[in-house]
Formats: C-alpha cells, structure tokens, sequence
C-alpha cells in the first residue's frame, strides 16, 4: 500500500515536472514562461517530497520532506514575482496575443505595447471595461 | 527471466522511467537556458533547472534508499530562491541605471 502511494505521488511529480519543462521551451514570453515554471514545478517537486516521505515513513525523514513543501512554498512566488516584476521594468517583450497590461506606462522602460493592445491612451482598465460593456469575446490565435 | 521480473517490485520499475523523465525535464530547461533570447528568460530557466535538480535528488533518495540525500535537497530549494532573487535585482538595476 505504502509503495503504492509512493509510486503514484512519483509519478505525478514527474508529470508536472515534466510539463513544466516543456512549458518553459514552448511558452512565447518571459511571463508565461515564468508562471509554468513556477506553478507546475513547484506542485511536481512537492508531490515528489512527499513520495520520498511516504516511502522512508521515519520521523526526520518526514520532517525534512515536509520542510522541502514549505519552503518550496514560501520562496517560488516571491522568487516568481521578482523576476517578472524585474523583466517588466527592464521592458521585456509582451506576446502579440497579450489582451491586458495593467502596468503600461507605470514604468518608464516597461515593454513596448504588441499590436494587440489598443493603441490608443486609454488604460488598461478603461479598456477592459469597454471590452466587456460591448460583451467583446476576444479570440485569440494560438497557433 | 520470469523470476527476477517477478522479484521486481513496483518501485524498481518505476524509479529508472522517473529518473529518466526528470532528466529529460532538465534537458529541456537547458535547451531554454541556452536560446535565451533575454537574461530573464535565463534565470527563469536556472530556476526551473534547480527546482528539478530538488525533484531529481528527492526521487534519488528513494532509488538509493539514501534518506540523506533530502539534506541537499533542502538547501538547493533555498539557494535557489536567493539566486533568482538576486539576478532579478541585478536585472531590475540595470534596466533603471
């Protein structure tokens, strides 16, 4: 029984691992790549901490396991945002499907606007509104 | 033949095929770190290669029956995050100077 937990809770981990890192390859910015990394990673890494905790089944194994989740926890978002934020101010480029950026004209080198946002000077929010006051779907290309 | 695949046990199979996924995974991220095109793009990637170095020791652990191996573990999870945070600094920094 407890091996086959351990199997399963491997095998997931991997999965989402995995899918994290053919997020990161096949992503098209810094941000999406960003949030895969973090999230799919993240929950694989845990998944596979609590197999090795089922699999030893001792105190300090257990501990250190679950020590592993919670700083995992702790630090991937606060690693996340800071690097994103960093990318942003630093004027990454946005995909071309982008629909909102809440942040355009907040800093002073942040991204060029791709030709999907409005060009004109309306702000994000404006635009979002108006978007849903029109009950506009926006069909995005995700070829 | 038959008797040695009988004395396997789910774990002895599965382990090989996990070990080979992650590092596929790894393989993966570096193909990123090494296309870039940015240097976020490449701390990203670093990130995401140290939180699978993290799973691949864990999955270690079990294979080798080595509880151990979660020490090291640990303490990548950490210097991973303090890494990130300062490459996104440095990138942050030299972006506004």
């Amino acid at each position: 029984m407890t091996e086959l937990i351990t199997v399963v809770l491997l095998f997931v981990g991997t999965l989402f691992t995995l899918l994290a890192a053919i997020g990161i390859l096949r992503m098209p910015d810094v941000f999406m790549r960003m949030q895969v990394a973090t999230k799919a990673a993240t929950l694989g890494v845990a998944c596979v901490a609590l197999a090795a905790a089922t699999h030893f089944g001792d105190l300090a194994t257990i501990a250190r396991s679950l020590l592993i989740v919670l700083f995992l926890y702790l630090t991937a978002p606060v690693a996340a945002h800071t690097i994103g934020r960093a990318a942003y101010v630093a004027g990454a480029k946005l995909w071309e499907g982008t629909i909102i950026d809440e942040l355009r004209g907040r800093h002073r080198k942040g991204p060029q606007p791709p030709s999907s946002l409005a060009t004109n000077d309306t702000t994000a929010a404006e635009d979002r509104q108006s978007r849903t006051d029109r009950g506009e779907q926006r069909q995005v290309d995700l070829s | 033949m038959i008797e040695t695949l009988r004395r396997l046990s789910l774990l002895d199979v599965t382990l090989p095929v996990v070990l080979a996924l992650l590092a596929f995974g790894i393989l993966l991220a570096v193909v990123r770190l090494l296309r870039g095109p940015t240097l976020p793009d490449r701390v990203v990637a670093i990130d995401l290669i140290a939180t699978q170095a993290v799973a691949m020791l864990a999955s270690s652990a079990i294979a080798f029956n080595e509880p151990a191996l979660l020490q090291p573990a640990l303490v990548l999870t950490l210097i991973a995050f303090v890494g990130t945070v300062a490459f996104a600094r440095y990138v942050a920094k030299r972006a506004s100077s």
